[in-house]
């Protein structure tokens, strides 16, 4: 049964996350990217890890994707238009594409990754408490710095989005 | 009755990466590329779980909180990026902005 779920939500995973960098429209890309993230928060589940699901649930496909589709909507922008590859980039992607083959093949061949047995997790309820107790005491100064970060991306967003009419009349 | 191996997960999340890094290649709309961005985060958040709950800690979860908040504040930031880009240049198509070549 959880090897059928996984088999499941890895293959719509994957799928919807070819449907991201194939699809020529911007707004079905947006929405391939949403199944996708839908398919790794089941993973989530089945990792059982359901705080970080609902949270990328939340957080990705709730404020980010619509996010993506508002910008979409404001700058109303074609799909790629097709011009002639160049001649380097062409030969930048064909190495690059190389590469991630190569990187494929190595790992298919060669991983020697010891396989764990499951551990066992901590019930629902003990596992937030767990949660709360790390964030608050081992991982106390990640967390202030990271609301700072917040504090300094949103100051720096109002100031990257503002229009500056008035300094422009000045001069 | 068999439950997904480690090595499932992991090769997963090197398929989402390594379709993200395509997608950044590939692609010549800003907007997809920062998608495809966002793809490789996720990819990375997946490989960090599967680790956690294999090696049975809670460190690895902890860390895809924090990676989930910087990836909420990227692309806030990046976003309004490419908005004032937008309103300077008309354009998003990663081939027309070359206005730093030469």
């Amino acid at each position: 049964m959880a090897q059928l779920l996984f088999n499941c939500f890895a293959a719509f995973t994957v799928v919807c996350a070819a449907g991201v960098v194939l699809n020529k429209n911007v707004v079905n890309a947006a929405m391939c990217l949403l199944l996708s993230l839908v398919g790794v928060a089941g993973l989530f589940v089945a990792l059982n890890a359901y705080l970080l699901a609902f949270l990328l649930l939340l957080v990705y496909a709730g404020a980010v994707v619509a996010l993506f589709l508002f910008i979409i909507m404001l700058l109303d922008t074609k799909g790629d238009q097709q011009p002639g590859l160049k001649h380097l980039s062409l030969v930048a992607r064909i190495l690059a594409f190389a590469l991630v083959a190569g990187g494929f093949v190595s790992f298919f061949m060669r991983s020697q990754l010891p396989e764990p047995a499951l551990a066992t997790t901590p019930a629902l309820g003990a596992e937030l408490k767990l949660y709360a107790y790390q964030l608050f005491t081992t991982y106390l100064l990640p967390v202030q710095v990271l609301g700072f970060l917040l504090l300094i991306a949103m100051i720096g967003v109002i100031v990257l989005s503002k229009k500056f009419a008035a300094t422009e009349d000045a001069k | 009755m068999i439950a997904p191996t480690l090595h499932a997960y992991l090769t997963i999340s090197a398929l989402l990466f390594a379709l993200g890094f395509l997608g950044v290649l590939i692609r010549r709309n800003t907007l997809v590329v920062f998608m495809c961005l966002e793809l490789m985060l996720v990819a990375s958040t997946l490989a960090l779980v599967a680790f956690s709950r294999f090696n049975g800690t809670m460190d690895g979860n902890v860390f895809v909180f924090f990676i989930l908040t910087v990836a909420a504040a990227e692309v806030a930031v990046g976003l309004a990026i490419i908005v004032a880009l937008f309103r300077q240049r008309r354009t998003i198509q990663v081939d027309e902005l070359n206005s730093l070549k030469n």
